[in-house]
């Protein structure tokens, strides 16, 4: 496993106020990501435990997007990936934000 | 007491994953999980093999009502490691089962597996022990311990052992029930035997309407979450009995079932000995029309 750990400054707070969320599986090809609410609303954090080594040039890009694009703040991300590719991964990242802000029950 | 809000999701059953499952089973809204993925309960195994872990181990445990009505319910994840048996994702199972016995309160297993995991092997064991052992413990006590097949995964190894202390089990076409998986069977009898590829020779083999048709399963539902759920509330509403009268009538049933099928070479040869029109033709039959077909299938099993 190759880890990877990023703090990013996120412009927009998370929505909803649900404690956490998860998105996807660990399988060949792609990846779960369980978002928690745990920070200032300004940070977030995203640390990454990955099967396939040596693309963390491709990781740094697609979580500063998801950081820059998405509302983000507040969130604590874990990931466990097994080998996903980077647009499996930046649309698990918005159906997790998307999770997280849907209504109690 | 509180309003049932009944679940109107659509949803296929093969496709869905283990939390999608959960939710469109049980009343909407009523589940709350037991040791949920923050608390980050992961295999101690898989890092020794440089392989990636789950936060959930691949089981999702907790607690919802069905109709009302409280229950335990554990759904195996088929997609992460072929729901495989570990130590984590076993104690889980077991832990429910044994919750089930001191609350009194019935279980469904969700089942999606390919049996124990080969990295966790004697752990994975054990646990499919602790598991039947947890089972058989529950159901003597009056609890009812329902299991669901229509995974990906389809439900072997140890899992089908498991399986086959249920008090009840519920499958669609899609799911598949076996303690040998096809791989598995090519692989130490040879392709002459059993040709893994052969979709239809798997299918008519382990699938749902066959072990519907020679009682190894009770009740046969279309792959729609909505329809398991119809058969879950249904199948807790039995109660039957599991003692040593009902296990004998059970090994009974089991030689005489040996004894009329045993010679048979394939499964249309079971169907056409059972009665049925044009066993050819059963595979493509819906649903309405198959269990009209079905109608002198073997006996479901005399221990459920």
């Amino acid at each position: 496993m190759e880890k990877l750990s990023f703090r990013l400054a996120a412009p927009r707070s998370a929505g909803g106020t649900r404690a956490q969320a998860i998105v996807g599986v660990v399988a060949s090809g792609n990846l779960e990501v369980l978002l928690e609410r745990s920070l200032p609303p300004d940070i977030c954090t995203i640390d990454i435990a990955t099967a396939a080594h040596g693309f963390g040039m491709v990781w740094d890009a697609v979580v500063r997007d998801f950081a820059a694009r998405r509302s983000a703040g507040g969130l604590r991300i874990s990931i466990n990936d097994g080998g996903a590719r980077p647009d499996t991964v930046a649309l698990r990242l918005a159906q997790g934000v998307r999770k997280i802000e849907e209504p109690e029950r | 007491m509180s309003q049932v809000a009944a679940n109107t999701v659509s949803l296929s059953w093969y496709e869905a994953s283990a939390r999608q499952r959960i939710d469109a089973l049980v009343d909407a809204g009523s589940f709350s999980e037991f040791i949920g993925p923050e608390l980050r309960e992961i295999s101690p195994h898989l890092s020794i093999f440089d392989l990636p872990e789950q936060f959930d181990d691949g089981i999702v445990v907790g607690r919802g009502r069905l109709d009302g009505t409280p229950v335990l319910i554990a759904a195996q994840e088929g997609r992460f490691m072929g729901g495989a048996f570990g130590e984590v994702h076993g104690a889980k199972l077991t832990g429910l089962l044994r919750a089930a016995h001191a609350l009194k309160e019935d279980v469904l297993i969700l089942f999606d597996t390919g049996g124990v995991r080969l990295q966790e092997a004697n752990a994975g064991e054990l646990a499919i022990a602790e598991i039947m052992r947890a089972v058989i413990e529950a159901r003597r006590a009056g609890i009812n311990v329902v299991g669901l097949i229509g995974g990906r995964a389809g439900c072997y190894g140890g899992g089908s052992l498991i399986a086959g202390t249920c008090s009840r089990l519920i499958i669609s076409e899609q799911g598949r029930l076996s303690v040998s998986g096809p791989e598995v069977i090519e692989t130490n009898r040879g392709i002459e035997e059993f040709d893994s590829r052969d979709r239809a020779l798997v299918w008519r083999t382990m699938g749902g309407k066959h072990r519907y048709l020679i009682g190894a399963a009770d009740v046969f539902v279309d792959d729609e979450a909505l329809a398991f759920r119809r058969a879950a509330i249904d199948a807790l509403k039995m109660h039957g009995r599991c003692d040593v009268a009902v296990l004998e009538a059970e090994q009974a049933r089991l030689a005489r079932r040996l004894q009329r099928f045993g010679e048979a070479e394939d499964a249309v040869e079971i169907w056409q000995t059972l009665g049925i029109g044009s066993p050819t033709d059963l595979p493509a039959l819906p649903t309405g029309a198959f269990l009209r077909a079905a109608n002198d299938r073997e006996t479901a099993d005399d221990a459920r």
